[in-house]
């Protein structure tokens, strides 16, 4: 096998999820409304609740929308990336994963390839999200537009990996619904997405701490960080860390001689 | 070698003389009422780059017109200090009222009016003499001091009566009283004189006065979403000299309007530190500053952007800011 087999591979693999992408369109603007909806209502409720104080990466007092911003993007990637691996489950009911997995480039890579895929289509609708956002009033500089670019794909791998795990882990689509929720809801509310750490950290100790180590929270800094041009090199590690983790258990899990994957007969 | 050693004093000569001159421009003063202190930034680094202990309660805040002295209401202790632009030294001591708040010199730096807030008396002090000429009565409580640019009227406010007083500076006395609304705070005059603008803080507005004919022109209101009306309380007031914007600061909002000077419409709200009080404009005019008492710190405004750049903390309870006219 040459690289250009593999290429080959990976360019068939994005293909077919950019297609899916193209051919869901309701999908699309689902992923956007989502993310709006809590930027137009939840924080519209909630602009003279909460004061934000500075913290980095800003430089003075933010409105409530602003500070949200990054939370819902992690909350598009975090959306996407299970909605990919639940595409996953559903090719696995529907037979067609069979046809990806009689391929001879190993399964690793074919793994790596359909996240990949799932975090260019998510970056899609960051972007866009993004530009609607600019309407609220939340235009990072310019170069953050730039900068953010590399830690929406780090996020989106260590987030999309999670999904791949979790799907591997699953035997029928009528079970992810339940893992997005008992997944999805608690990890994005107890994170820093929607309340700056410090504010958790006054109302609960305990919480603070779960709120600290969710990797959720991880990808949210990164994001908040990079969108105004800035490196933070604690939540980035852990974002590595955590894609790390994932990965190697979603590639487990869909190994045939040692996952879930085997057992389950996919 | 001896020519290498020339070469060498003479560049160190023009660094020395570069930097100090670098050092010495637009200088921000900012008055910490609890701490009894003044803080120093550097506007260009938005930095505090010194504190230096004054009066008891110092909150209104002027540099001379010339730049070289900087003058401060030492309200607890019934006193304006004069202290040295560059060194901040303590040069004299000049008399006030009890409970001096703010002031305004004449442009001529000849006569210093002060607004003393327990007495109900506006101090008129001779700047070469260092004596007070004169104490012209006005309503209870006084606080704004405007003046136009030939220093010959001078609008003060009184808190508690809800007044502008407008006094001829030629025989010191009030030639028209104007009805405002609710706790005046501050009285500026635009750019041509032409108008007088008035912030009330419990009415929530600011009076746009004729100076001509002393007649309300107009009564500009603020409404912010999702901050309850209480909260909107106006009281720093500042023209820019194009005539295009002023700045409203509105309190416990912790917002500065943005108001087209001309058309009076607000443009937009700027989200700036907690009680947002005093503000001043650099020479230039592309940053504003603004004091925000309870959160102490201040903000930096991007004139051009109308976009807060860095809020920076400095003593608590920021109250007045001066900033180097050179």
């Amino acid at each position: 096998m040459n690289i250009l087999f593999f290429i080959r591979c990976f360019n068939g693999i994005v293909l077919r999820e950019a297609l899916r992408f193209i051919h869901q369109r309701e999908r699309f603007f689902s992923a956007l409304v989502r993310p709006l909806v809590w930027l137009g209502i939840f924080a519209a409720g909630f602009r003279s609740v909460l004061g934000v104080a500075i913290i980095p990466p800003y430089e003075t007092y933010i409105t409530y929308e602003v500070y949200i911003a990054p939370g819902l993007i992690a909350m598009i990637q975090l959306f996407n990336g299970m909605q990919s691996s639940l595409s996953m489950v559903y090719d696995r009911e529907m037979g067609s994963m069979k046809t990806m997995l009689v391929s001879p480039v190993p399964r690793w890579f074919l793994i790596l390839s359909k996240l990949l895929a799932g975090v260019l289509v998510s970056i899609l609708q960051v972007y866009a999200f993004l530009l609607i956002a600019s309407f609220w009033n939340i235009v990072p500089p310019i170069s953050g537009y730039v900068t953010l670019l590399p830690a929406l794909l780090f996020s989106g791998l260590m987030l999309g990996a999670l999904g791949m795990f979790l799907s591997s882990a699953i035997k029928q689509l009528e079970n992810f619904a339940g893992v997005m929720n008992f997944v999805i809801f608690p990890m994005f509310f107890a994170s820093s997405a929607l309340y700056p750490l410090w504010k958790i950290e006054e109302t609960s100790e305990w919480l603070y701490y779960v709120c600290l180590y969710n990797p959720f929270t991880y990808a949210v800094e990164i994001l908040r960080f990079s969108l105004y041009s800035e490196f933070n090199i604690e939540y980035s590690l852990g974002v590595i860390i955590f894609s790390i983790i994932f990965l190697t258990l979603a590639i487990l899990g869909y190994d045939p001689s040692r996952g879930s994957i085997q057992k389950k007969g996919g | 070698m001896n020519f290498l050693l020339k070469i060498n004093i003479i560049l160190i000569a023009l660094c020395f003389s570069v930097f100090s001159k670098v050092s010495h421009a637009n200088k921000a003063f900012i008055t910490n009422e609890k701490d009894n202190t003044v803080s120093v930034l550097d506007v260009k680094k938005m930095k505090v780059i010194d504190t230096v202990k004054v009066g008891q309660r110092p909150r209104g805040i002027i540099i001379s017109n010339d730049g070289k002295l900087v003058l401060i209401c030492a309200s607890d202790d019934d006193r304006v200090e004069v202290r040295d632009v560059e060194t901040m030294k303590l040069k004299y001591i000049l008399p006030s009222g009890p409970d001096p708040e703010l002031m305004v010199l004449s442009p001529d730096d000849s006569v210093l009016y002060i607004a003393n807030e327990d007495d109900a008396m506006v101090t008129v002090v001779d700047m070469a003499d260092k004596m007070i000429i004169d104490d012209i009565p006005v309503g209870v409580e006084p606080e704004g001091m405007g003046l136009t640019n030939n220093g010959k009227v001078l609008v003060n406010t009184s808190e508690t009566t809800n007044m502008a007083h407008f006094i001829s500076t030629d025989n010191l006395e009030i030639f028209e009283n104007v009805l405002v609304d609710q706790r005046p705070r501050v009285a500026m005059f635009t750019p041509d004189d032409s108008e007088v603008w008035v912030s009330a803080e419990i009415g929530g507005t600011v009076k746009v006065i004729n100076p001509e004919d002393r007649k309300v022109s107009h009564t500009i209101s603020f409404e912010i979403p999702g901050v309850n009306e209480e909260s909107i309380q106006p009281v720093g007031v500042r023209h820019t000299k194009d005539g295009k914007f002023t700045f409203v600061a509105l309190g416990p909002a912790n917002r500065v309007a943005v108001i087209d000077q001309k058309t009076k419409e607000i443009i937009k709200y700027l989200l700036v530190g907690q009680r947002v009080w005093q503000m001043h404009l650099t020479p230039d005019e592309k940053t504003l500053i603004s004091t925000n008492g309870v959160s102490n710190d201040v903000s930096f405004i991007d004139v051009e952007k109308l976009k807060v750049t860095k809020s920076v903390k400095v003593g608590r309870f920021p109250w007045g800011v001066a900033i180097t006219p050179n």
